[in-house]
């Protein structure tokens, strides 16, 4: 893999070829009952128990919309700076399939709810713009269990009609790494939406991941895989590689690629092919006509405008402007909309860049090996920022800091208390730290006399050693001073 | 007093509101008629225990201002009643017991209206005989060896028959006129959006439509005006300003203008029809009405394109009938063979034959070939309508091309059924009101009706003109309670 | 002949109905009456009209986003085949 370049590139017997991807991301959107019916989209409920007669596709049940799910997915299509469709229609994809009790899934298939728009994401090389197709609504299915019972595979509903968003970027993506990176940027403007909680655990993220390769240089598309349901960024990065590999294996034989779905297993690290032709899918889409049309007017969409906080890559903007920060920083701070919000408040009463430091360094650290969200912190923003006041005016040193960091943790204590209980300001009055400077040189004669004939490296020696004696309580900066004084 | 069953529904009300009639007496009445007409085959389901017990504590607590205080009624078996058994007259759904109410008939129960079964009916909705029932043909009581229409077949023949003193069908091509005009009575399929779905077995979702079936138009008006709601459960349903139809019925017709559509002269049309026609616009003269020559061009078009649309959707609709949740289920070796056996075994031949239609017309490389072709059409059909309406109020048509034909007469071939249903299914496509009413009898003695069209949402018009030319006609059906031993 | 018998069998499979070779070659025959019937559509231009999809003259009316449906399993899996009082039951399936 080239360096300054993000890009994917497969050499084989003196070809190179390059790896074209496309994602269908399905994103669940959150909102209270699902988006034909009033029943719970909650998460872990019983089997069957968040199921209305229209989920489970009774004689006579009807679906009606869930103004919030359309409030959502336009929010989201503004996010991604998209055209929104004014007019839209939901069409049925008809499949027989024992988790879909319909025996169709309502979706959007001609004419979305959202069409064209774009994603920026940030490569090591610089910013790279991924183009979006379309977003359209439509409905989850059900989820089968084949683990339970050994004659039977068991059907829960509870899944059953919660409103998807069905984002579709471009081929534009070139490797695994824009892969992920466009992932998550995704799921970062989604959050900072509130649209997704982008739990991909929990399925409510996942994606199909459509592959090709080509010669490096030339135009035209190869055959493409979809890789269906993958639900984790490692997976798709994992079956990225598989496929592209797989198929520039083929070409090199000789063979052809068949356009054909996939699925990845994730124990044997390969993809392979999930349906065979004779059961091809035709999934006769037509308007359903249980439902209207989906119009929406400019004084709706207006409003929802006007929702709309400021978006990860504004943010980044104006954490670079105002905090000149750098990219990689901010984007970094932006990432995700709590650590922004933890990072505004810390450096609201404190310096930013020792803020920027604890955060992305110390803490990040600590909530990376507790395996916590920023949200649930052990330390909080306003209590960092007294840390680092406390750094910044000398009363402790960084290192000294780092000890107290430690002791905040437990039950976030205020960084200040701690330094009085254990006694661990930091000494800058010149004159006890000269006692000790004095007792350090008058105990140390021969290294006194070493550092004076030329080995002056030997300063570090004592400058640890004074800062030993003090207990981690001296003043670096004074000591320096005063040590290069009485040498 | 004339026996209870003989009374209209409207005479029945009033008998009940002054104390003359009880609940239990008429409910008790239309009873013993009903267990003596086993013969006719028009009941799937009877529920005569709780009627008559619903029927009693009525009567301990009589509320007389409800619209249709205690009075017995048996529906078509497409409406899912809590706690009784719904079968839309197939065996896929021959054991299924809904925990829900459609809203149509929950509206009925609300103004005092007493569920006394379920009626027969064409499987899924789909016939224009009753033959295609998995619970058997019913016959028509005007003739044994008759068919009543279909698909509420069931229901015409209750109603014609005495059974019930007023019912509910469903019109998705023409199943409440066509099997009204068959039995020598009157049937309203109302506009599009005018009466709920939410509850009812679905067959083509953007042309169903429920409806009244009744002896006269005024009972038809009054069912009309309970069952008709704005129902937020169906996203179809209209919200529009409704009329007190039976209040506000009147035959005051004069001035109106009344469209005669060439269209309507079909081929090979008995001799008799044409003169039963000639005689309607005649009344329709004599009322004071205008008669204006129109043209519907694409009227040919329409029942091509019903054959399209219809059997898309209920491909659609009918994918839940899968042996998982509900009804049916034949067992499989994997899921597909279980989905296969279930559905060829639960289904009977029509509705498989509409099924597999479907499915073609919507398959990859057909869509635009015929179903977006035949929603073009239908666009042509309703601009007919559409300029039509632009000089008249209404439109008079005969409401079928023959009347009713023998049982078995039809069922080896489908398109000759389907023909019955030529002058009732553009108005589905269109989505507007019609009525059949009784017009006169063909020489065999068999009843004939007329069918007038209305504007969308203009029931009232449309049930005045029914109401004006119904005094006109006075018709009377000849039925000799054959069945009856 | 407007649809060969291999379609049939074809669109029977994707309707999910088992049909064996008498009825296939009997729905051969019906069907290809009922489309010669509705091939009359083909004498019409309709290049440039618009699809109607609905009769209804309104736009799709929305919900409130409300939780009104509660925990009603036992009425839902109440009229399934199976007899299993949590789940839906069908046959194994394997992906």
């Amino acid at each position: 893999m080239s360096k300054e370049n993000t890009e994917y590139l497969i050499s084989r017997n003196k070809k190179i070829y390059e790896v074209i991807i496309g994602l269908e991301v399905h994103a669940q959107v959150i909102s209270n009952s699902k988006l034909f019916s009033s029943s719970s989209t909650k998460f872990g409920a019983e089997p069957n128990t968040q199921v209305s007669l229209v989920d489970a596709a009774f004689p006579g049940m009807l679906p009606v919309i869930n103004e919030f799910c359309i409030k959502q997915a336009i929010k989201t299509g503004l996010g991604l700076r998209a055209k929104i469709n004014k007019r839209s229609v939901f069409d049925r994809k008809n499949y027989f399939y024992a988790d879909l009790p319909q025996g169709y899934q309502i979706s959007q298939f001609n004419y979305p709810i959202v069409g064209e728009g774009s994603v920026i994401i940030d490569m090591p090389n610089g910013q790279k713009t991924v183009g979006i197709e379309r977003l359209h609504l439509e409905q989850d299915a059900g989820k089968s269990i084949h683990d339970m019972d050994p004659q039977n595979t068991l059907i829960d509903l509870n899944r059953s009609g919660v409103a998807l968003m069905e984002i579709v970027s471009k081929p534009d993506l070139r490797s695994p790494e824009e892969v992920s990176a466009y992932i998550k940027k995704l799921r970062s403007i989604m959050r900072y939406l509130g649209t997704c909680d982008g739990n991909m655990q929990e399925g409510s993220l996942r994606a199909d991941v459509n592959v090709s390769v080509r010669l490096k240089g030339t135009e035209k598309l190869g055959t493409r895989c979809e890789i269906k349901n993958v639900n984790s960024i490692k997976f798709m990065q994992m079956a990225i590689n598989y496929e592209a590999n797989r198929q520039v294996d083929l070409i090199e034989d000789g063979k052809t690629i068949n356009q054909e779905t996939r699925l990845f297993d994730t124990k044997k690290n390969e993809t392979r092919s999930m349906r065979n032709k004779e059961d091809a899918h035709d999934y006769r889409y037509f308007p359903d006509p249980d439902l209207l049309p989906l119009e929406v007017s400019d004084e709706f969409i207006n409003k929802l405008i006007a929702e709309i906080p400021e978006l990860p890559d504004d943010k980044k903007k104006r954490f670079i402007d105002k905090f000149k920060l750098s990219s990689y920083e901010a984007t970094i701070l932006v990432s995700d909309l709590e650590t922004s919000k933890y990072f505004e408040e810390v450096v609201e009463n404190s310096d930013v860049k020792l803020a920027t430091n604890w955060i992305t360094g110390d803490l990040f650290a600590v909530l990376n090996d507790k395996n916590l969200e920023i949200s649930q912190s052990p330390v909080s923003a306003k209590n960092l920022s007294k840390l680092i006041n406390l750094i910044k005016n000398g009363t402790i040193s960084g290192k000294i800091a780092k000890t107290i960091f430690e002791l905040m943790m437990d039950g976030d204590k205020d960084p200040s208390k701690i330094v009085e209980e254990k006694e661990l300001k930091q000494e800058s009055d010149p004159k006890e730290l000269e006692a000790i400077i004095n007792k350090v040189i008058q105990d140390n004669p021969d290294k006194v006399r070493d550092f004076k004939s030329g080995k002056t490296k030997l300063f570090g020696f004592f400058v640890g050693l004074v800062m030993k004696v003090s207990g981690g309580k001296a003043n670096p900066q004074l000591v320096n001073d005063i040590l290069k004084q009485k040498l | 007093m004339n026996s209870i069953t003989s009374q209209s529904l409207t005479t029945l009300v009033k008998n009940i509101k002054n104390k003359k009639l009880s609940s239990e007496e008429v409910t008790k009445a239309f009873i013993e008629r009903s267990e003596k007409s086993k013969d006719l085959n028009a009941y799937i389901t009877e529920d005569y225990s709780n009627a008559l017990s619903k029927a009693k504590k009525f009567d301990q607590n009589p509320n007389f201002d409800l619209k249709i205080p205690g009075i017995p009624i048996a529906v078509k078996d497409l409406f899912c009643t809590n706690n009784v058994k719904t079968t839309a007259g197939s065996k896929i759904l021959s054991n299924f017991i809904p925990t829900y109410e459609s809203t149509v008939t929950q509206n009925i129960w609300n103004e005092g209206g007493i569920l006394l079964g379920k009626l027969n009916c064409d499987e899924f909705a789909m016939g224009s005989s009753n033959e295609t029932s998995f619970f058997g043909n019913v016959k028509n009581p005007i003739d044994k060896d008759l068919v009543p229409g279909g698909s509420s077949g069931g229901s015409a023949a209750a109603i014609s028959g005495q059974l019930t003193p007023i019912t509910i069908g469903t019109d998705t091509g023409g199943s409440i006129r066509q099997p009204a005009s068959f039995t020598g009575t009157v049937g309203l399929k109302p506009t599009y959006g005018s009466c709920s779905r939410y509850g009812i077995v679905a067959f083509a979702s953007s042309l169903d439509q429920a409806g009244p079936m009744a002896q006269s138009v005024q009972d038809c008006a009054l069912l009309q005006e309970i069952i008709s709601t704005y129902d937020p459960k169906d996203s179809t349903s209209a919200d529009f300003k409704r009329n007190s139809l039976s209040k506000e019925l009147t035959r005051e017709i004069k001035g109106k203008k009344i469209g005669i559509p060439k269209e309507y002269r079909v081929d090979g049309m008995p001799g008799e029809i044409e003169k039963l026609w000639q005689k309607g616009i005649e009344y329709v003269k004599d009322c004071g009405a205008e008669i204006i020559d129109i043209s519907l061009p694409h009227t040919k078009y329409a029942l091509p394109t019903y054959y399209i649309i219809a059997p898309a959707e209920a491909s659609s609709n009918l994918a839940r009938y899968d042996g998982v949740k509900y009804g049916f289920r034949s067992k499989g070796e994997n899921l597909i063979d279980m989905y296969e056996k279930t559905r060829s075994e639960g289904f009977g031949d029509e509705v498989k034959r509409r099924i597999i239609i479907g499915t073609y017309v919507l398959s990859s490389g057909y869509y635009d070939a015929y179903y977006l072709k035949a929603q073009k059409v239908r666009k042509l059909i309703k601009n007919d309508f559409d300029e039509a309406y632009k000089k008249v109020d209404a439109i008079i048509t005969p409401s079928t091309p023959s009347s009713a034909f023998k049982i078995g007469e039809k069922t080896s071939d489908p398109v000759s059924m389907y023909l019955n249903d030529i002058f009732t299914v553009p108005v589905n496509l269109a989505g507007l009101p019609a009525i059949s009413i009784p017009a006169g009898h063909d020489t065999k003695g068999y009843p004939l009706g007329l069918q007038i069209i209305g504007k969308a949402f203009q029931e009232q018009e449309l049930l005045n003109i029914a109401y004006a030319l119904e005094e006109k006609i006075s018709f009377k059906n000849k039925i000799k309670d054959w069945w009856i031993k | 002949m407007i649809i060969d018998l291999k379609t049939i069998k074809h669109i029977s499979k994707l309707s999910r109905i088992s049909v064996d070779e008498k009825k296939a070659q009997k729905l051969t025959v019906d069907l290809n009456s009922i489309f010669e019937f509705i091939e009359k559509l083909n004498e019409l231009k309709t290049d440039n009209v618009q699809p109607l999809t609905s009769v209804a003259e309104i736009t799709l009316k929305f919900r409130p986003d409300e939780v009104q449906s509660y925990n009603i399993r036992d009425e839902i899996i109440k009229n399934s085949p199976e007899d299993n009082k949590d789940f839906f039951v069908v046959p194994k399936v394997v992906e």
